[in-house]
């Protein structure tokens, strides 16, 4: 890689320059210096240039600033040290911004440019970007750089740094229906995806154990499939915070409505939807999946999905088709018949790719992309050239390495998950196993490389509420950010451990419950209440 | 009824008599467990609940003092523990839930407390304590009969278990009549303060859940290698220079208010200062008390375990445990012992000569042994008994009898304790119970499945078994996730270690533990889920 030498110097320079460089996730080229300027809380201020597209009024820049006012400065008592009269020259007052392209008020997208850079030298203090969701990640980068002395003054150091993520979806997956995590946390983990440069929420919403989302259009779904119908259900207010909140934060929220399988708390709100199980000739009580045989289950989901293309505003939905079970269909007679009727001959496979290529075709209308499981994949469901497919599986039917070749090059986008299950958790370090994947590490041509547009670290639910939810994820969640942000060269554990601690640290005194790597303190600790 | 451990007295004929039908009345405690409303934890030794409900209402229930009773008023450990579980009943649950007809079968009204013995409201539990008790709830006034307060306390918790709302909102309770008390006597929770530093309130919380489970024994690994938070008044440059900063340290006064806060829960503090291994930290602030290690014929400025060959170590060691003896009220002191590292003192000239000296040859157990027992004296020379890890046993060829053998190693743990009580000493079992190994899925399971008294033995040798300890060892544990890594994992051992040796059926338990992990979350424990579901409190 052209260049790589000059990079690597460069980064073993800034391991060295001490606090300053307590970067999370590191950016693609920096250069800092031990020449530190002052700010002074009370003086300092974010500004807009004047030849910005974004000024006063941009409410992602605008709250953007005033939330990292608070962050860097929030807890300060503003009486003590007054600036000195004359020390102009070590003394940043502002933190200039330019953004090139306007776009306050749109939202964030795969396509979305997060470059930026930042400038903090003798003659200016400056953040450009060409657009205002690469300023909030400059401004995320500007909040680390500022460090604190022992005697409470605040510094910045002489820093040039030019900063893109290597992946354009950078995602986290929580799972709402396992268990039920209050509106709180999920905005709470919104704040400190920000802090780790992520960029997508993959919000699993509903699945077997329960159904959260209140539909306006098919209220009883909630009625009956949540866990509490008062207290343990997502309304469309607390939808639309979400979307608005993880704006704000240059976050995408990728909404996954899991079917076939996967839909056991669907049923008690629209009878008939799933497909009852046979014992022999007669219905057992049990059902199965969505039943995939009847008219009405797909005029069903073409009004469901109707509805959440306009609730959730992300171009993508993500559509699961994880893990179907066919013991169900096989028993029911009425599957068997249809089967029959449609040749499909004793292979669900084929019926499975019917339901999701009808299914398909319903979201596609209206005008919308989709993310699926890789099973669909694996399944051999005709699907649209531009479906991006979501690699979850480690090692069957094939090791995840193999599959990222298989998905590619059939020439489908990929997304990697499978060796990013958080909620499967071990003693000791694993972040290092999680920091150390390379996304990329599959046989492939450069162009089916190209078609890897990210992955996720996924936090299933089944032993996770809001009880465990924070220290469980953070910082393990910071290792892939930092994997699918930062150069693919840093892969040198050492640093990233002292960063990461660091970091960690910084989140304890951002009020996150991030658990420790190791044996060690931070200056601030989490406060039991 | 089991009686374990060290002969202290037996317990007085009542209980006796009481424990003796309690018995018989095992078979019947897993009748009362199919009851959906009833989600004791852990299981009392007989339950007997009828379907004949009570209602009590937040505006006419106390609990009150029996006119028979050896304590009153001025109990403030009884006062303080009455208002606890008042909140606990009543404070928690949704207060205005319309007013339910109370005048629909019959109501209770009071609890009436009554303490047969000498109360000892003002004492510190100790491993002999009595927390026995009877629980008889009818209605208008349901009676709690202990020996001794320590026994009021286990009952208050079961008393609060039994309560619940029903389907309108109504604080119900059914009419029953428990008889209780624990199968082991020392039931412990261990903490690591070393490693991470570990707020007082955190350590509050702990105990409060500890009371939950019917813990009895915070064992406090206060110091270790990488740091020493414990104030010392004797050597405050152990802490000065050994604590990871001045704001990672336990004050006299904290320390004070952890003995007091764990008393008045029934909850003993069994401090642990571990020697000669383990002590990096004191080294900072204690000059000549660590061996150096060598590097040939020099010194490599690196420090081994303490020296065990000089005199200020002993004269140091023995005013230290002298504070210690006096700051900490409990019988025993824990001096660790564990995992000594012989590297260092292999390399050290000066203990090469001692090793002659002595006669030790290149036997470094026998200078580790040595050491032991002059700590071990000392703990005896101020009328302390002694807590061990199970080195100290295996690596000694003679050790002070009484001395307390804890067997943490998980590799042939109930060879171990075969040894160790064939050897006459009494034991604490840790092994199969360290809570810091996580892993996927439910393994609370593992945990319960676990009986202390697995291993090959006689009788006697099985009465020397007094107990377990969940253990919470500190290198990945802080308090961002102390609670929920501890709870509801370590309530499996909590049940393990209190109820009846027959109370282990998995799938009764997993009904227990999921309702009882929601009454401690809606206690303010941030208990983790057993599984898939929810709580009714999950919103806050």
């Amino acid at each position: 890689m052209a260049g790589s030498a000059l990079w690597f110097s460069l980064l073993l320079a800034a391991a060295f320059a001490g606090r300053a460089t307590a970067l999370w996730p590191w950016p693609q080229y920096i250069q800092t210096s031990e020449q530190s300027y002052t700010i002074f809380p009370h003086t300092f201020q974010f500004q807009y240039h004047v030849s910005s597209a974004a000024q006063v009024g941009c409410s992602v820049l605008d709250e953007a600033f005033q939330r990292y006012r608070d962050l860097l400065f929030g807890s300060v008592s503003f009486h003590f040290p007054q600036p000195m009269g004359k020390w102009h020259m070590s003394e940043k007052n502002s933190l200039v911004i330019l953004v090139v392209t306007p776009g306050c008020d749109q939202f964030p997208s795969l396509e979305s440019v997060e470059n930026y850079t930042l400038t903090i030298n003798d003659e200016q203090c400056f953040l450009l970007s060409e657009t205002v969701w690469g300023a909030l990640r400059g401004l995320e980068t500007f909040s680390q750089l500022i460090w604190r002395s022992p005697e409470g003054t605040f510094y910045i150091n002489k820093t040039e740094i030019e900063d893109f993520p290597r992946f354009p979806h950078r995602g986290l997956l929580l799972d709402t229906s396992r268990h039920y995590l209050p509106l709180a946390s999920i905005l709470d983990t919104l704040d400190v995806m920000a802090y780790n440069k992520f960029n997508v929420f993959h919000w699993h919403l509903v699945d077997d154990p329960s159904f959260p989302y209140e539909s306006f259009t098919f209220p009883n779904l909630t009625k009956k499939g949540s866990y509490n119908p008062a207290t343990h259900i997502y309304t469309a207010q607390d939808v639309k915070e979400v979307i608005e909140y993880a704006r704000l934060r240059g976050i995408r929220v990728l909404a996954e409505f899991d079917t076939p399988g996967h839909t056991l708390s669907w049923g008690p709100g629209v009878p008939g939807l799933l497909t009852p199980c046979y014992s022999g000739s007669h219905p057992s009580g049990t059902f199965g999946p969505v039943n995939p045989a009847l008219n009405n289950t797909y005029e069903f989901m073409s009004a469901f999905f109707l509805e959440i293309s306009s609730v959730f505003p992300d171009f993508y939905l993500h559509l699961g088709g994880d893990e179907v079970d066919f013991t169900c269909w096989k028993s029911n007679p009425d599957i068997q018949a249809f089967m029959k009727k449609k040749g499909f001959g004793d292979d669900f496979k084929k019926l499975e790719s019917f339901y999701i290529q009808t299914l398909l075709d319903i979201v596609s209308a209206y005008g919308k992309g989709y993310v699926v499981w890789q099973e669909v994949f694996d399944n051999k469901v005709k699907v649209q050239p531009d479906t991006v497919i979501q690699v979850w599986r480690e090692k069957m039917p094939v090791r995840y390495t193999k599959e990222m070749e298989l998905v590619t090059s059939a020439g489908f986008r990929a997304l990697l998950s499978a060796p990013w299950y958080l909620n499967h958790i071990t003693y000791g370090p694993d972040w290092k196993n999680i920091y150390m994947v390379e996304p990329l590490a599959f046989e492939g041509s450069p162009e089916q490389k190209a078609l890897v547009i990210g992955g996720e670290a996924c936090m299933w639910g089944e032993y996770v509420d809001s009880t465990n939810l924070v220290p469980r994820l953070w910082p393990r969640a910071g290792a892939v950010a930092e994997r699918l942000w930062s150069n693919k060269m840093l892969t040198n554990l050492d640093f990233a451990y002292k960063r990461l601690a660091h970091f960690r640290c910084e989140l304890l005194r951002r009020g996150v419950q991030a658990q420790p790597l190791s044996v060690g303190y931070c200056d601030v600790e989490f406060e039991q209440t | 009824m089991e009686h374990r451990g060290l002969g202290w007295p037996r317990l007085p004929r009542l209980l006796e008599l009481l424990a003796a039908l309690a018995v018989q009345a095992v078979r019947a405690s897993a009748v009362a467990a199919a009851s959906p409303d009833l989600s004791l934890w852990p299981m009392p030794l007989s339950v007997q609940t009828t379907p004949r409900v009570l209602h009590l209402s937040p505006d006419n229930f106390f609990f009150g003092h029996s006119s028979t009773s050896k304590a009153g008023p001025s109990c403030s450990l009884l006062q303080e523990a009455f208002r606890r579980y008042y909140d606990y009943i009543f404070g928690f649950y949704k207060r205005h839930h319309g007013s339910a007809d109370l005048r629909v079968g019959v109501e209770l009204q009071q609890l009436q407390v009554s303490v047969v013995l000498d109360p000892e409201c003002d004492a510190f539990p100790k491993i002999s304590s009595d927390e026995s008790y009877t629980l008889l709830v009818k209605g208008p006034v349901a009676s709690l009969t202990a020996n001794r307060v320590w026994g009021v306390l286990r009952g208050l918790e079961t008393f609060s278990q039994l309560i619940y709302q029903d389907f309108y909102g109504t604080f119900t309770v059914n009419e029953s009549n428990i008889v209780d008390s624990p199968r082991f006597p020392h039931r412990g929770i261990l903490i690591d303060t070393s490693r991470h530093f570990l707020s007082i309130k955190s350590i509050f919380k702990t105990l409060d859940a500890m009371a939950f489970n019917k813990f009895n024994v915070l064992h406090w690994h206060i110091v270790d290698d990488p740091s020493f938070p414990y104030q010392s008044i004797t050597f405050p440059g152990l802490s000065q220079k050994g604590s990871y900063s001045s704001s990672h340290v336990y004050t006299p006064n904290d320390v004070r208010m952890a003995i007091e806060y764990a008393r008045l829960r029934g909850i003993r503090i069994l401090p642990e200062f571990d020697s000669p291994g383990h002590t990096q930290s004191w080294g900072e602030g204690q000059k000549d008390l660590l061996t150096p290690c060598y590097n040939g014929k020099d010194p490599s400025g690196a420090f081994g375990p303490i020296n065990p060959i000089w005199n200020t170590t002993y004269s140091f060691l023995s005013k230290f445990f002298k504070e210690i003896s006096t700051v900490f009220p409990d019988e025993f002191i824990h001096l660790g012992g564990d995992e000594v590292d012989f590297d260092c003192w292999a390399s050290n000239p000066e203990i090469q000569d001692f090793m002659r000296d002595k006669g030790f040859g290149r036997n470094f157990k026998k200078l580790e042994s040595f050491y032991m027992q002059a700590v071990l004296d000392m703990i005896s020379a101020i009328n302390k008994s002694s807590i061990v890890w199970q080195e100290v046993f295996d690596d000694a060829s003679k050790l002070t009898p009484g001395t307390v053998i804890q067997v943490w190693k998980v590799e042939d743990y109930t060879q171990e304790q075969s040894k160790v009580t064939e050897a006459g000493f009494p034991v604490i079992l840790s092994a199969p119970w360290y809570l810091d190994w996580i892993s996927y899925g439910q393994d609370w399971k593992k945990y319960y499945a676990v009986d202390p008294l697995s291993f090959e033995g006689s009788q006697e040798q099985k009465k020397l078994v007094i107990g377990g300890e969940a253990c919470l060892w500190g290198e990945y544990v802080d308090a961002t996730n102390l609670t929920p890594r501890l709870w509801p994992r370590a309530s499996a051992v909590g049940e393990r270690l209190w109820s009846h040796k027959d109370v282990r059926g998995l799938e009764d338990a997993y009904r227990r533990l999921i309702v009882h992990r929601c009454r401690m979350l809606r206690r303010g424990i941030a208990a983790e889920p057993v599984f898939t579901g929810y709580c009714d409190e999950d919103r806050m």
